[in-house]
């Protein structure tokens, strides 16, 4: 098998970036804080991707990323803290049960269409608030107090794999049968397409990366509440796929980088931050509904004469 | 005579969720956008309602007709401003500006005023027990039931008694059609959005008076909960909204009295997740065919 040029480049890129990083923080250069700035970073482009499969590639409008994130959070603290599981395997399990979670959610749910399917994970989102909020077990609304094991390497070797997962899924024959559910879901269906089934599936590979982000915010931040988990934090990565471009990863990844930046100099102007965010939000989706980067990858930009696969629109 | 109270309780969070209900499923029947602003119109009518009877020493009545004013205004601005532009574009771009719009509102006003919460002045309106059948009934559950009434009974008389509700039924039909009919389907959905605003901005006096605090997130909750109520009537439905805020209210209040009090916002949640797996258009619903 004749590996391309552009996987042993991209390859080497990732290795780059790691070392610089990882070479940074071990000499110190990195203070503490821009280590876990660095790390949070990481872990909203996980987010983000895991959010750009739902709603960019597959088009089904989900506003419930926060549940998933808190049951990977949660699954994850209450393996390593209560009985002792090693970190590596705390993050997959959390990630499943993520997984399972969306999965469980998938099958009723995304039979419906658009708003309704908004609205419904929206309620799942809060019914997980709720839960964890009058669980004794986890504390409850006062936290749970959680060690920190999260590095720099663990956020590194999940962003590579929740990239290339996503990344190889789209292009796939099941990630084409995707994109052609968000481009006209009835087309699809009458092509054959099971439309059910790949919305599933879509929705459960982005649930399982939003558990695996779960488990390594909840490892960097020494407690975790049911309030970090709200609707809030749900319209955030939302933000991150709609400024980067629905259909496009780059963007995505982009946006989240950038918008973890500078929302982390907007610290201590929480409120200003929020109404900027709106702001932006919604002069996008005035002038430019489709995104900052469309559907066009980063390296389309570098491509004369060739569009994208995607294709115009982002579906109803 | 412990259900009885409970009955009472239960009609009247289940009428300011019929309020809220209304004003969604409104605009929904004619622009099919879930205006998720819409919670925010009524924490901007709560507010309106608190400076009118505290700053202004307005009476109840005044002060219920000023919130309703402001906030009608404030819906019609919102309309003009976020929506107009993006009623040929998708409904993700549609919902997606929808909830910026919520959390601009949301943060310019936290940004302004604090987020620290409010309470109600307690005297605006009489606070009496009186008896019925041995069950203690507040007079401030029944007046709150007595104008929600009142106000449903308005709005049926606009939606169908007037040229404006004759122009609004025909708008959320078809909308092609009713613009070569004469119809200006913009004044139209402007009127929709201020009737639908001005009842929020009721909805908003009426949850400071019951529950007697208000604060500047308080729209999101009672917004997504009268948003399940709209669906559980089915969606553009005006009977239907009112009947599923009637019925939320009363689940809830019976979720609480059976012991689960903290499960309260869960319930009407699941209500949703249920009825949108077995019977997706509501109660009132009819199947509509979907065409290609």
């Amino acid at each position: 098998m004749k590996i391309p040029r552009t996987v042993w480049l991209y390859g080497l890129g990732a290795i780059l970036l790691y070392a610089f990083f990882q070479i940074m923080i071990m000499t110190g250069m990195l203070s503490t804080y821009y280590t876990v700035t660095l790390i949070t970073i990481g872990i909203n482009i996980i987010l983000a991707v895991s959010l750009h499969l739902i709603i960019g590639v597959t088009g089904q409008f989900s506003i419930g990323h926060a549940g998933f994130l808190a049951i990977g959070a949660y699954v994850s603290a209450i393996l390593t803290m209560n009985f002792s599981f090693p970190f590596p395997i705390a993050i997959l399990v959390g990630g499943l049960a993520a997984a399972l979670a969306g999965l469980l959610v998938g099958i009723p749910t995304l039979r419906l269409k658009g708003d309704y399917l908004a609205i419904a994970t929206l309620g799942f989102g809060e019914i997980v608030r709720i839960i964890l909020l009058n669980i004794e077990y986890v504390r409850g609304a006062a936290g749970m107090p959680v060690s920190h094991k999260t590095t720099w390497t663990y956020v590194f070797i999940f962003l590579v794999l929740a990239i290339v997962v996503i990344h190889n899924f789209t292009n796939s024959r099941h990630g084409r049968a995707c994109i052609s559910i968000r481009e006209d879901e009835i087309a699809a269906e009458s092509m054959g397409i099971n439309s059910t089934y790949y919305k599933v599936i879509a929705f459960a590979i982005g649930s399982l990366f939003a558990g695996i982000a779960g488990a390594l915010y909840a490892h960097n931040f020494y407690v975790i509440a049911p309030k970090d988990f709200g609707f809030l934090k749900s319209f955030e990565v939302l933000i991150f796929v709609v400024l980067g471009g629905l259909g496009s990863l780059s963007g995505s990844v982009i946006a989240a980088a950038f918008l973890t930046i500078v929302s982390n100099f907007f610290q201590g102007f929480a409120d200003i931050r929020m109404i900027l965010y709106s702001l932006v939000l919604i002069l996008i989706m005035l002038y430019r509904p489709q995104g900052l980067m469309g559907n066009m990858e980063i390296g389309d930009l570098f491509k004369k004469g060739r569009r994208s696969k995607g294709g115009e629109g982002i579906g109803a | 005579m412990e259900w009885l109270q409970q009955l009472m309780n239960g009609i009247s969070i289940g009428s300011i969720y019929a309020l809220i209900a209304l004003g969604y499923t409104m605009v929904y029947g004619i622009i099919k956008l879930i205006n998720f602003a819409h919670g925010d119109v009524v924490m901007i009518g709560a507010f309106t309602g608190f400076y009118a009877i505290v700053g202004l020493h307005l009476s109840f009545i005044p002060a219920l007709l000023l919130a309703m004013a402001v906030c009608s205004i404030l819906g019609v601005i919102i309309e003009r401003v976020a929506y107009r532009r993006l009623r040929n574009s998708s409904r993700i771009t549609a919902l997606i500006t929808a909830i910026g719009v919520s959390f601009f509102i949301e943060y310019t006003f936290i940004y302004f005023r604090g987020a620290q919460p409010q309470s109600y002045p307690k005297d605006v309106l009489p606070e009496t027990s009186i008896n019925i059948f041995g069950a203690k009934i507040n007079s401030q559950a029944l007046l709150i039931f007595v104008i929600t009434i009142v106000l449903m009974i308005i709005l049926q008389l606009i939606v169908h008694r007037t040229k404006i509700g004759k122009a609004m039924r025909a708008v959320s039909i078809d909308p092609e059609t009713a613009m070569l009919m004469g119809i200006s389907v913009d004044r139209t959905i402007s009127a929709t959005f201020a009737i639908g605003s001005a009842l929020a901005g009721a909805a908003g006096v009426i949850i400071g008076i019951y529950f007697t605090k208000i604060e500047p997130l308080m729209g999101l909750l009672p917004g997504i909960k009268a948003f399940v109520a709209a669906v559980l009537g089915g969606i553009g439905i005006i009977p239907g909204a009112m009947v599923g805020g009637f019925i939320l209210g009363l689940v809830e209040t019976a979720v609480s009295a059976i012991g689960f009090s903290n499960f309260r916002d869960a319930a009407a949640f699941f209500i949703l997740i249920l009825i949108l797996i077995f019977k997706p258009t509501g109660i009132f619903g009819k199947n509509v065919r979907e065409k290609v």
